[in-house]
């Protein structure tokens, strides 16, 4: 049997039978959808249009349509790519699953397939379920932005996480452009539910590829052991106040009890382990950034205290995530193609000429 | 009926320990002779279709004793004509077809009316029926009356029966009724929202994983039900065994003379997780597919004789249902054309697993698991099931050009050795390649 025709081999059946395709350019479903020089082009666009005069910034999608399709609710993520999309000209249609016909119960491809009839030239998409980003993307042909997926990924939220601790760790100057020896000496402490949280994936499958050290820490319910495995540079430390002192970098989750599925967890004992709160921060990570992705619990993973003090980074992450998505809602409409901002500035003369 | 004289071909009967070139004659359904080359000629008033079959191998037709035909209730998926239409393509002549339909196989009338002509089978269907009442996992069916109407075993296939008293009183009663007992092993307390198997590539995908343990604890918990009887000697057949553990323990139970039995699914001596890639939904089944290391435990438990037979679990779902996000698509893939390829190919070919063994876990051994009697034999007097493929024939599965009604198959695409030429079901042929 040649080797072409092989049918058996690992390889070759993964080909034949993972459905894996793939990505519809401007799209992004995972963090690993954006090689470096993606990652480049996406934080510099996040900086070039931030500071863009708002009116030459509108006319760069003017009267284009994006589809916001949201099956969870959100207050961060559905209103900042909500204003990263408006920033930049387009009109906006936002389709929840409940006051929509998913109430009805028409299927997500059904869902995709009418929203591109209406024009929508890109899907930003939140769901509860893993993986449902790829079906939209495949059955719509759309360049899908993942707004956050079930237990899977959430690729956004880790870009303006970055964007939010190299702007803490070395300046806003330096939080337009990263390689792979950017974070080399940082260790970034990702402490809570790990299991449930789409957040931890993608920070802990970006965050090494630019030096990093990621460190995951939470009891054995919300983090097994498994968790590590998932990529290079990250390491499992059960212990709040071990992991404390080696980060400079500190994210915080809530716990998702929607997610939580007949497990039980002892609450109080679970602050006493886990919660940051003053004592703890001025004891071992006196200087760290303090990241959140929000919604924050105060009193349960973090006091208020913290959230409020001068380590907390948490209302800046918000800021920096309408940056980040605007480049990235540009980026799916230009077919995954920033242009460089010279010539990006060039034709942005051009037009208004 | 026309009399069928197979000319020419290898005859492998692994019941009768026949590896040789013979003549097959089958006449009123029935295996009327099998001669040397050139020795069998019909009678002179009678009809007689004549194949030749030089270059191919003659073996008795296959069973498949785990198939979901869909009737009653769920015709959209499969009928039992379409389904057996597939099961003659890829060389079946005995399929056994799981009780979770709607309504659920719980009685006698449901048991006939599924082997009745009007369902336009095109070979033999033998009905599993439930071993619950709606399999419901509480009160018993009727084993005695079932049987009587055809039921060839009993099982909750899908709803495993957790409950001790339960399985030990099902054990018992299809003792008495001289029925297997067929477990799906799956501890459903630890497999709650799971879609696939549990490990890094179900943690990196955001999918809450089956343990191993759902599986191997529960086959552990029916052995030690299983040793408890003094007097009667239940039979337990273990369903679609996926994990390492489960094979050790079932291999252990029968060396300590328990009667149990099992069987393997193409895709689970094949296939592992990383075929689940980026949620496909035609890698999602149940049990799920496994790791490398369980998927080889798969292969070594079928070479060393510890796996029985090898069944498809075949799984019709319509398209619209498998176009559904990962969690929310039914388990399940199509199995009855692509066993025989899939089996020559990767257990033959590549493990090199004599010819015979392979028509043996697929046609004989089957038949002997679920006491069908007079199926997988080419034996004198057997029934005239008989398949005839060419053994060195590569092909490639297309799904859409499946007998099936449903497509919902990883193996679309693959290039798989041992084409079936001719299935003849009782003395008809029932599916002959172009």
């Amino acid at each position: 049997m040649s080797k072409s025709k092989e049918p058996f081999s690992p390889s070759s059946l993964q080909s034949a039978t993972s459905g894996v395709t793939n990505r519809v350019a401007g799209s992004v479903l995972s963090v690993k959808d954006l090689s470096l020089d993606d990652l480049n082009s996406v934080l510099h666009f996040a900086t070039v249009l931030e500071n863009e005069d708002p009116l030459l910034r509108s006319r760069r999608l003017a009267k284009r349509r994006v589809a916001l399709l949201f099956y969870e609710s959100s207050t961060r993520t559905r209103t900042s790519f909500e204003l990263a999309a408006k920033a930049l000209g387009a009109d906006t249609a936002l389709i929840s699953s409940l006051s929509s016909s998913i109430e009805k119960g028409e299927s997500l491809k059904d869902t995709g397939i009418t929203l591109r009839a209406l024009g929508a030239e890109s899907i930003i998409l939140r769901h509860l379920s893993s993986g449902a980003p790829y079906l939209l993307e495949a059955s719509t042909g759309l360049p899908i932005l993942n707004a956050g997926d079930g237990m899977h990924e959430h690729p956004s939220q880790a870009l303006l996480d970055l964007r939010t601790m190299l702007t803490r760790l070395f300046g806003a100057e330096k939080a337009s452009a990263v390689n792979e020896k950017t974070l080399d000496g940082v260790t970034v402490s990702i402490v809570g539910d790990i299991f449930h949280s789409r957040v931890a994936r993608s920070n802990a499958l970006l965050l090494p590829r630019l030096g990093a050290k990621v460190v995951f820490c939470g009891p054995v319910p919300l983090l097994p052991e498994v968790a590590a495995a998932i990529g290079p540079g990250i390491e499992i430390e059960r212990d709040f106040e071990r992991a404390l002192a080696r980060s400079q970098v500190v994210m915080m989750l809530r716990i998702q009890a929607e997610r939580l599925a007949g497990l039980h967890l002892d609450l109080e004992e679970y602050k006493t382990r886990y919660q940051l709160n003053l004592e703890r921060q001025a004891a071992y990570a006196p200087h760290a950034v303090l990241l959140h992705p929000g919604p924050i619990i105060r009193g349960l993973e973090l006091t208020a205290e913290v959230a409020d003090g001068p380590q907390s980074a948490i209302a800046e992450q918000v800021r920096h995530g309408v940056a980040i998505r605007t480049a990235l809602v540009l980026r799916a409409l230009e077919k995954g193609k920033l242009e460089s901002p010279e010539k990006a500035a060039k034709s942005a003369k051009g037009s208004r000429a | 009926m026309k009399t069928i004289l197979i000319k020419g071909g290898r005859v492998i009967d692994p019941a009768s320990s026949l590896d040789a070139e013979f003549d097959v004659l089958l006449r009123g359904g029935k295996v009327a002779a099998i001669e040397a080359p050139g020795k069998l000629k019909g009678n002179k008033d009678e009809e007689i279709q004549v194949i030749d079959a030089r270059g191919l191998v003659v073996a008795p037709g296959l069973v498949d004793i785990h198939v979901h035909l869909r009737e009653p209730g769920q015709g959209y998926k499969e009928t039992i004509a379409s389904g057996t239409a597939a099961a003659a393509a890829g060389g079946f002549t005995s399929v056994c077809a799981m009780p979770n339909t709607i309504p659920v196989n719980d009685s006698p009338e449901t048991t006939r009316w599924m082997q009745s002509a009007d369902r336009g089978a095109v070979v033999r269907v033998f009905p599993i029926a439930a071993a619950t009442r709606g399999s419901a996992g509480e009160a018993l069916s009727e084993y005695g009356s079932l049987k009587a109407a055809g039921a060839v075993a009993v099982t909750d296939d899908g709803k495993p029966i957790l409950n001790d008293a339960v399985m030990r009183q099902s054990l018992a009663a299809a003792a008495r009724a001289g029925l297997p007992v067929i477990q799906h092993a799956e501890d459903t307390r630890l497999t709650v929202n799971c879609s696939m198997n549990a490990g890094p590539m179900a943690f990196a995908l955001g999918l809450r994983g089956m343990p191993v343990e759902a599986e191997s604890g529960l086959v552990d918990r029916d052995i030690r039900l299983l040793a408890e009887f003094k007097d009667a000697r239940p039979h337990l057949h273990v369903a679609h065994v996926s994990t390492a553990a489960a094979l050790e323990s079932i291999g252990r139970a029968r060396r300590n003379g328990l009667r149990i039995t099992c069987e393997v699914a193409p895709h689970h001596f094949l296939l592992t997780e990383e075929a689940v890639g980026l949620y496909n939904t035609n890698a999602k089944m149940n049990p799920p597919l496994r790791s490398a290391a369980d998927r080889d435990a798969m292969v070594a438990g079928i070479l060393d004789g510890t796996v029985d037979a090898i069944a498809t679990d075949h799984a019709p779902h319509a398209t619209h249902e498998k176009e559904q996000e990962f969690e929310r698509a039914p388990n399940g893939i199509t199995g009855l054309e692509t066993a025989l390829g899939l089996s020559l190919s990767w257990l033959h070919k590549t493990h090199k697993l004599p010819l015979t063994r392979v028509i043996s876990l697929l046609s004989t051994q089957p038949a002997a698991v679920l006491g069908l009697k007079g199926r997988g034999s080419l034996a004198v007097g057997s029934f005239g099931d008989v398949v005839l493929f060419d053994p060195a024939k590569e092909w490639v599965f297309e799904a859409s050009q499946s007998r099936s009604k449903s497509k919902n198959t990883p193996f679309d695409g693959v290039t798989m050795l041992g084409k079936v030429h001719t299935t003849i079901s009782e003395g008809r042929v029932v599916f002959a390649a172009e």
